[in-house]
């Protein structure tokens, strides 16, 4: 095929992921939340159990005025829920769906990129914070900041686990290396990547820099309109993100029966019932204090994670 | 307090899933409508004809919501000589919802049974002096005022039912008097009093059967002398 073609093709098909699969969460919060809080939720948007709320939602926003408050900093607070949204979608273009090279694009240090394209995702919320000029943004802001702070170490932490085991960066590498006995084996750093990736992401429980009845929803209290639902939908492109590559790099990506040919609904099996979990968590727990949050991740993620490192590294010299 | 570290954080999901698990009991309101008891307090109806715009329900209206307009009409005598008669007239009578809390005292205190509580709820207006409604509206709501439930099984019969019986009776004994009476004088007197005695044994076993559930509940007060009076004002009758 011709390259530039397939390259246009993969690119088109990942932009169609990313405006379907976080849509999909996002409605999925509401339905799941819901029944969780013994309600239904959304039932009369599109006819049918409300399945077009979240384009009703998308309709209302653009409808409303798009305001720059008058003492913010005009181009930074403007650019912020870009900045904010753009690295979630560089990033699905680099996480491995399938086998056989089904895959955005292929990068060697795809580890690297990933996670580094993560993080700068908090990077929009600190500029809104700080361009917004209002004291709640900036303390959501900063709050973000000590967040991203103290999770991304134990989350590269958790992954370098994987990267030793596989002996590779790559992720597609890194899956064709996989066997069913990684589960039980990273399991710990499965989870303390899963916990940090939700502390990054700000969600419940870890959500004190949006905390809306403390500090107003932190970064985003001055955005209206449009860009304030560029920020929500950086959350559930997030979720999506991080479910997975969660599921990539602890539970197998692709790998299951007949892998072959359905590898990829094995990715988007395992990503959905992450997803699942990442609201069920936020609907079973009342958020954390901002520092009870620090110390969760200085005193309990981070020894864990190299606990996981030190496990992972002894048995690698064991069995090679 | 639990033996396992996590303990509580497993019991929390565990709530939230079972509860998902579970069938909401929202009803979706204007598709399925909720089922109402049959004497909730949803709305005030008017049965005008009752209202004799005495006006007890105005004056102890708490938030004084309902408004009462009327005026008197005389009717002439119905004897000549007699005195004319004057009535009151309804005009206007109207309650403000916006106002109304609810309280059913006016409901309470009227007199003459023309106020009731009807289960209709869905009347509300997207300006609030439409929640002003006017008598033709009041009286509308009377037809979904549900029957008065029914008495207890061994209650005392309700005092016009016990009037219209009697009066039924009554007219029933007079005509089969009525019916035996013209050969009487063409028959010997005793053959006569022969059927008439035994009409008024007829109407007495009538009346003693009507009777019968008051005697159960032995209610010895307003009732019993009546009961005694009634037989014998029927005998009285029947005596030529």
């Amino acid at each position: 095929m011709n390259p530039t073609l397939d390259m246009v093709l993969r690119a088109v098909g990942v932009l169609v992921v990313f405006m379907v699969l976080p849509l999909t969460v996002g409605q999925a919060e509401h339905k799941v939340m819901a029944h969780m809080q013994g309600r239904l939720g959304p039932m009369y948007a599109g006819g049918f159990h409300g399945w077009a709320q979240l384009v009703a939602d998308g309709v209302k926003f653009v409808q409303k005025e798009d305001i720059v408050p008058t003492g913010a900093d005009r181009r930074v607070f403007q650019l912020a829920p870009v900045v904010a949204l753009l690295p979630y979608l560089v990033v699905l273009i680099a996480i491995p769906v399938g086998p056989h090279g089904f895959v955005g694009a292929t990068v060697d240090a795809g580890l690297f990129f990933v996670l580094a394209m993560m993080g700068v995702g908090v990077l929009g919320s600190l500029m809104a914070g700080w361009a917004s000029a209002n004291k709640f943004s900036l303390l959501g802001a900063l709050r973000s900041a000590a967040q991203l702070m103290a999770y991304e170490l134990p989350m590269l932490l958790a992954a370098a686990s994987v990267a030793m085991a596989a002996g590779t960066v790559s992720l597609p590498g890194l899956l064709s290396a996989f066997h069913w006995w990684w589960i039980p084996w990273q399991l710990v750093g499965g989870l303390v990547f899963f916990t940090a990736g939700l502390a990054e992401l700000q969600r419940p429980p870890f959500d004190m820099p949006v905390a809306d009845s403390e500090i107003i929803f932190g970064a985003y209290t001055e955005y209206t309109g449009l860009r304030f639902a560029l920020f929500l939908l950086a959350e559930y492109a997030g979720i999506v993100v991080l479910c997975a590559l969660t599921s990539v790099l602890y539970l197998g990506g692709w790998h299951g029966p007949w892998s072959g040919s359905v590898g990829w609904l094995w990715t988007l099996v395992k990503t959905g019932l992450l997803a699942f979990v990442v609201i069920w968590l936020r609907v079973s727990y009342p958020r954390l204090r901002e520092d009870q949050l620090q110390k969760f991740a200085w005193t309990v993620l981070i020894p864990l994670s190299l606990l996981q490192i030190a496990l992972t590294g002894i048995v690698k010299v064991v069995i090679s | 307090m639990s033996p396992i570290p996590g303990h509580g954080l497993a019991k929390g999901l565990a709530v939230t899933l079972r509860t998902m698990t579970r069938r909401t009991v929202t009803q979706q309101y204007p598709e399925t409508l909720p089922e109402l008891p049959p004497r909730s307090r949803g709305v005030i109806g008017l049965f005008e004809e009752n209202c004799t715009v005495c006006m007890l329900c105005a004056r102890e209206c708490p938030d004084w919501c309902i408004y009462i307009d009327s005026h008197k009409e005389t009717t002439p005598a119905a004897a000549p000589g007699g005195r004319e008669r004057s009535r009151n007239v309804l005009d206007r009578f109207a309650i403000d919802f916006s106002l109304c809390m609810y309280c059913g005292i006016c409901i309470e205190v009227c007199p003459f049974d023309a106020l009731f509580w009807s289960p209709e709820f869905e009347y509300a207006e997207t300006d609030i002096r439409e929640l002003t409604h006017e008598r033709d509206t009041l009286r509308e709501w009377m037809w979904t005022v549900p029957p008065p439930p029914a008495l207890d099984p061994a209650a005392e019969e309700p005092k016009e039912l016990a009037a219209a019986r009697k009066s039924v009776d009554k007219l029933a004994a007079e005509a089969r008097v009525a019916v035996q009476a013209p050969p009487a004088p063409a028959a010997q007197p005793a053959s006569a009093a022969q059927p008439a005695k035994g009409a008024t044994a007829a109407t007495d076993a009538n009346t003693k059967d009507a009777t019968d559930p008051k005697d159960a509940t032995a209610a010895k007060d307003a009732t019993e002398p009546k009961d005694d009076k009634g037989p014998k004002d029927d005998k009285g009758g029947e005596r030529p």
